[in-house]
């Protein structure tokens, strides 16, 4: 039995959910998989999740889940392994799982797996690839003293319609205790920073800067360089820690997912934080000094070379025409 | 206040990876190594802390002889005291053996609070803080952008995902996952590595029977998921060509 726990706010479904299922079939190799979804009131979610050809759907209703916190989230999925027993727990790498998945791991005293990338073999002989060393090195990662072993799947890594629909799966109710006093979090309602002045999203083109840029007086000669491509200008994420450009421009897993039709990645290693958030670009360029700078394995087009160099280079072919 | 630290030391991001023989883990011998950035951010939080509520700063460590060096580094930025767990076979160790070595050296400490940055920039599991918090039986929230201490517990804002960001209540003691980027880095002084040179690092042995929670069967650079097209020459040839290509191939431009 694989048991994968659905991700949901307000009601509806977080997309990366199916990938997680994607996941469970793969590594499954036929086994029963069940899925779980935890909330104050889930409303049609279970129907909604059987529809994909699974074993059971199970809706875990208990008013101590809303709002969000990691103590009410890890004792859930505790009860729920107990009661499921299943061989591996699989989740999406959300930031939600990211606080809970380590704090029930510990609590249940299992292996937890992050951020994998590939799935090798099925049932108990699998293992797992996830990237190591900022995505410099993919390793292959076998969890020891389950089952279960817990297995969080990185969003993208799985396709969401490679899911095999066509269950009858039976939607059943499960019955979860948890006791509101051991929540020692106490959430406020979620709220964005600032109106959201620039929407990448809906850029044609995109010159984006990473730390290879050394410094703010440089940035004007990345946006030289947006200027003449018509694109917009954004960054990394430690550009705009350094106020270099507002959070606001900032590409990756905290910031804007964007997917223009060219994405020019200028000085940026490619930390997978930086590349959930672009390689769904129609065709990415990356120019880097670092010829196994781990954002070449997402580029259509690659220079290595100084951009300090490249950069005007670019620049002056643009303008000629 | 009395705040905890974590920090680790990794390697510097110019590193190029080298492979061992068995292609199961890095060739430590010609890596430099660097802090760990977010746990810099957290280092840097817990010293305005300081600063603000007053108390000390206890930066815990737990990695071989050679992790010296960035508990030094931290004593230089103003942190007041160390505790190092030393032991070789922490270099490689996995986020529970780490969370398991730093709360045995920990927990008669009673910390008031316990920063960590929000992941590893070598193994980057994410793990070792929430795993400490817990064998510390103290509440945890992790990728955290700001720390308002109100009396016996606190507010801290959460980041999540797109943009979006959310305030939490905690009551201390607590372990906060601090983000990179919360506030700006200050370096050492020249009389803050004077002053380092004489603070107390307390080595700390790592407890018997700790067992991994995963195993690094192989480790291989990583296979490209797109045929990238390398253009070289010189930087004005290059440019040319790019463009080139954007314009007729790519049809991007």
């Amino acid at each position: 039995m694989i048991l994968v726990i659905a991700e949901q706010r307000e009601g509806k479904l977080n997309r990366a959910t199916w990938e997680a299922v994607a996941a469970a079939q793969q590594l499954a190799g036929g086994a029963p998989i069940s899925v779980a979804v935890l909330g104050a009131s889930t409303g049609g979610l279970g129907q909604e999740l059987a529809a994909a050809s699974v074993a059971a759907v199970l809706v875990a209703e208990n008013a101590a889940l809303e709002p969000y916190t990691p103590d009410a989230y890890a004792a859930a999925a505790s009860t729920l392994i107990e009661s499921v027993k299943p061989a591996y727990v699989l989740l999406p790498h959300t930031y939600q799982t990211r606080d809970f998945a380590p704090l029930l791991a510990a609590r249940i005293r299992k292996p937890l797996v992050t951020d994998v990338t590939g799935i090798n073999g099925t049932g108990a002989d699998a293992t797992f690839t996830r990237p190591m060393f900022q995505g410099k090195l993919a390793a292959q990662v076998k969890p020891q003293a389950g089952p279960p072993a817990i297995i969080t799947v990185q969003i993208g890594a799985f396709r969401a319609d490679a899911v095999q629909k066509g269950g009858a799966a039976a939607v059943k109710k499960v019955d979860l205790q948890i006791d509101p006093s051991a929540i020692r979090q106490k959430p406020e309602a979620p709220f964005r920073e600032a109106k959201q002045a620039v929407d990448l999203g809906q850029a044609e083109r995109i010159v984006s800067v990473g730390r290879g840029i050394k410094s703010q007086e440089n940035i004007a000669l990345a946006e030289k360089l947006a200027t003449a491509m018509g694109a917009e200008i954004a960054a990394s994420r430690p550009i705009c820690d350094n106020g270099w450009l507002p959070m606001e421009r900032q590409i990756g897993s905290s910031g804007q997912t964007v997917a223009p039709k060219l994405y020019v990645a200028l000085g940026i290693s490619g930390a997978i934080q930086h590349l959930v958030g672009m390689k769904g670009s129609r065709t990415i360029v990356a120019i880097n000094k670092d010829a196994e700078a781990p954002i070449f394995e997402v580029a259509d087009y690659g220079i290595v070379g100084d951009l300090f160099e490249i950069a005007p280079a670019l620049i002056t072919e643009l303008e000629k025409s | 206040m009395k705040i905890a630290v974590c920090i680790k030391q990794v390697p510097t991001r110019e590193w190029q990876p080298r492979l061992n023989d068995q292609k199961t883990w890095i060739r430590e011998a010609d890596i430099s190594y660097e802090m760990n950035e977010p746990d810099a951010y957290a280092l840097e939080e817990a010293l305005r802390l300081r600063e603000r509520h007053g108390g000390e700063v206890v930066v815990c460590s737990a990695g071989p002889a050679r992790v010296q060096t960035v508990i030094r580094e931290a004593l230089a930025r103003g942190a007041d005291r160390a505790i190092h767990v030393e032991h070789d076979s922490l270099g490689a160790a996995d986020a529970f053996v780490i969370a398991e070595a730093l709360a045995a050296a920990m927990k008669d400490e009673a910390f008031d609070l316990v920063l960590t940055g929000l992941q590893s920039d070598d193994q980057g599991h994410g793990q070792t803080g929430v795993i400490l918090a817990e064998r510390l039986g103290i509440p945890s929230s992790t990728i955290i952008m700001d720390v308002r201490i109100e009396g016996s517990s606190m507010r801290v804002k959460r980041e999540l995902e797109g943009g979006w960001f959310q305030w939490l209540a905690m009551p201390l003691p607590a372990l906060l996952t601090i983000q990179s980027g919360i506030n700006q880095l200050r370096y050492a002084t020249l009389k803050g590595i004077m002053a380092a040179k004489k603070k107390e690092i307390k080595k700390a042995s790592l407890p018997d029977g700790l067992q991994p929670s995963q195993q690094v069967v192989g480790l291989a650079v990583p296979t490209r998921s797109k045929q990238t097209q390398m253009i070289t020459g010189s930087p004005a040839d290059a440019a040319k060509e790019l463009v080139r290509r954007l314009r007729d191939e790519a049809r991007a431009l």
